[in-house]
């Protein structure tokens, strides 16, 4: 067990996959001066400007460009520096990247990470403060992971890096620096959610940073005698129905909370999976971003936020249903 | 033109490849527009086979090159079966894609042809990132990246080669220029010239008449032994016409009465070789056996390809993913 900050996990993870295969590299802007969130620190002097590669303004080249270099032979780790920038290259990823494989037969195959720090993040306003796991989730040919802990950035950075498929691997960009204990010999596994919380009366299921909200909505439920189990799906494609079916099978109750705008989310799949499978003892609740947009001021910003006290007042109202 | 130094063996040797790609897109259309056996839309390259022919010439097995929707010609050229691509446009099994990708997603990586596109202009940045990946791993070989000219207007055009530049990476980008995109002609909507964009971008650039396979080929030789050498990008814009339409089905009313039969009469590339052939002492006769067995060559290609099954029906879910792959997420 070490102890380390969520972005040092990942870089951990980066620096020893690149150093046990010399095709890993990373290319995205400013890496050379390790990154917009000092994610990539120090790995310019341990591999290279190479291996480390810059790269200019120009997100479809760099995903374009990653993606040629992976079916040469590399297996390129592309930094997309923010979540919202990589919407300039959608074509590359969804078009391209996405259906290779399929397209050409199994001819191909895009062995890639792609990284895109997602999320609300001090004052960021809307073009650098959105979560759209859920776009992801919705293409075939994509792996998608939103690690909450630095254990996961650690161990599913490195299971993304070893994977064959194209990795959306989306950072939180508020706990960049949440340190926790990482433990370098637990494995990665895509479609493994973690069970953060144990507990009998209500399941909440989320990732990405509400996961950890969650955790800390299930300590105030403690106090009201509510016993809560956390659900962190770590991976939304593949993602963990067993675990989830497990869990409201035993409590009944479901509250599936996100920072991404509720409207059809990925939320709303859970949600209706479970309700596909099974009765509740309570109607599932849904919690995420009203379909407005992050502004700027604090006090405007806000009102997008899920909060823990949110996540434990509709855990807590779905108790109440039963006894009304 | 004087034939002091033509090499009958070399020219023998384009006009097959030419004749052969000629061969297969009549044969396409044919069973397209008579037999309704190809399933979705082609575009033929039929006038512009001298740019395919002559620019993949000197290259390797081992280097790559990247196509567009109008990618046949580069696909045979580079050394594809001409069945396997045959099956692919009519969606059967043993098609080179497994019929699940048909003409407009033809490739075949074991000769390198890393895929034609359905996205115009989004192989351009692929094809850097593939010279990026040769250059990662220390190889010697180079890329050959074609587009239309309709390309040079879409903004991977300006990332991926500043991106080549930039890395300084073996690649040879090649606009085929056809004088139109789809039914527009690409003047119109183009500020500039595409070269003139090229050299602004730092690559040495050459301009070509890419109906002149003779000529052609020199050129390309030349530009891609230097690019092997300095391992650096350059740009060739080829002058071509497009004697179909922009698909089999599109009678290309929009072009200017007259055109199109004029550009066949005077500037057909393969007409232009035979010439020369004809010149150097080469008998009429033995040409129109090459065509003859290019034509014999592609009828069987259509002969397998009729008879062949549909893909496995199972197959739709293979190919998609390891992790979370539909095959196990079905329900
Ligand atoms: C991004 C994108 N926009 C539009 C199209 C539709 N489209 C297919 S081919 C084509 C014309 C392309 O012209 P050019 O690049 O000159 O190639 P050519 O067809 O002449 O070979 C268009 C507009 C497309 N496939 N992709
Ligand atoms: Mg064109």
């Amino acid at each position: 067990m070490v102890r380390m900050t969520y972005a040092d996990a990942a870089k951990l993870a980066v620096a020893e996959a690149m150093r046990a295969d010399p095709t890993v590299w990373c290319v995205g802007e400013d890496l050379g001066r390790g990154g917009v969130f000092k994610q990539y620190t120090g790995l310019v002097e341990e591999f290279g400007p190479k291996r480390i590669s810059d790269a200019p303004i120009s997100e479809a080249a760099i995903m374009g460009a990653a993606f040629g270099a992976a079916m040469a032979g590399t297996r390129p780790i592309v930094e997309m520096r923010f979540a919202d920038f990589a919407l300039c290259a959608t074509d590359e990823l969804v078009n391209q990247i996405a259906k290779a494989r399929f397209m050409f037969g199994g001819q191909s195959r895009a062995p890639m990470v792609i990284r895109k720090p997602m999320g609300m993040w001090r004052s960021s306003a809307a073009q650098h403060s959105q979560s759209l796991e859920s776009w992801y989730v919705h293409i075939p040919g994509l792996v998608v992971c939103c690690p909450a802990t630095p254990q996961d950035n650690y161990a599913m950075m490195k299971a993304a890096i070893a994977c064959d498929d194209p990795v959306v691997y989306l950072e939180h960009k508020d706990i960049w620096a949440t340190e926790g204990e990482v433990d370098t010999s637990l494995p990665g596994r895509f479609g493994k959610a973690g069970i953060r919380r144990a507990g009998m009366d209500v399941t909440l299921v989320s990732w990405s940073n509400t996961a950890n909200l969650c955790v800390q909505a299930a300590d105030r439920l403690a106090e009201d005698g509510i016993n809560a189990e956390v659900i962190d799906l770590v991976s939304l494609w593949p993602w963990d129905k067993r675990a989830v079916l497990t869990s409201v099978k035993k409590t009944g109750r479901l509250v599936v909370a996100h920072e991404a705008v509720c409207v059809a989310g990925f939320g709303a799949e859970v949600v209706a999976t479970v309700a596909q499978t099974m009765v509740l003892k309570a109607p599932p609740v849904r919690l995420g971003s009203p379909r407005g947009l992050i502004a700027y001021a604090p006090n405007l910003e806000d009102q997008m936020r899920v909060t823990a006290d949110m996540i434990a007042a509709a855990a807590k109202k779905t108790m109440e249903f039963e006894t009304a | 033109m004087t034939l002091t130094n033509f090499d009958r063996e070399k020219g023998l040797a384009r006009l097959a490849t030419m004749e052969r790609i000629r061969a297969f897109e009549e044969v396409a259309r044919r069973a397209a527009v008579d037999e309704a056996l190809v399933l979705g839309a082609i575009h033929l390259s039929i006038g512009q086979e001298a740019v395919a022919t002559a620019v993949i010439e000197p290259l390797r097995r081992d280097d790559y090159i990247l196509s567009t929707h109008r990618g046949h010609g580069h696909t045979l050229a580079k050394g594809a079966d001409a069945q396997a691509m045959m099956k692919e446009l009519l969606g059967r099994e043993g098609g080179c894609c497994g019929g699940k990708g048909g003409s407009m997603h033809i490739a075949d990586f074991g000769m390198r042809m890393l895929g034609a596109n359905g996205v115009v202009g989004a192989n351009i940045t692929i094809a850097a990132g593939a010279a990026h990946g040769i250059k990662l791993l220390g190889g010697d070989q180079i890329v050959v990246c074609f587009f239309g000219d309709g390309a040079a207007n879409r903004g991977p055009f300006l990332e991926g080669l500043n991106w080549a530049g930039v890395f300084d990476l073996p690649i040879l980008f090649v606009c085929e220029d056809n004088r139109y995109s789809a039914s527009t002609l690409t003047s119109d909507m183009t500020s500039g010239n595409v070269a003139d964009r090229a050299r602004a971008l730092g690559l040495p650039t050459t301009e070509a008449d890419g109906n002149d396979v003779t000529a052609l080929a020199a050129t390309a030789a030349e530009i891609t032994a230097r690019i092997r050498q300095t391992g650096k990008p350059e740009f060739l814009h080829a002058r071509t016409y497009r004697l179909s339409g922009h698909t089999y089905f599109d009678p290309a009313t929009y072009r200017p009465e007259g055109e199109a039969d004029e550009m066949r009469a005077t500037r057909c590339p393969i007409a232009k070789l035979r010439g020369e052939l004809v010149q150097a002492g080469v008998a009429e006769g033995d040409l129109d056996q090459v065509r003859q067995a290019a034509e014999k060559e592609m009828d069987a290609a259509l002969d397998a390809a009729r008879d062949a099954p549909w893909p496995a029906a199972a197959s739709v879910f293979a190919d998609v993913q390891d992790i979370g792959s539909p095959v196990e997420e079905a329900f």
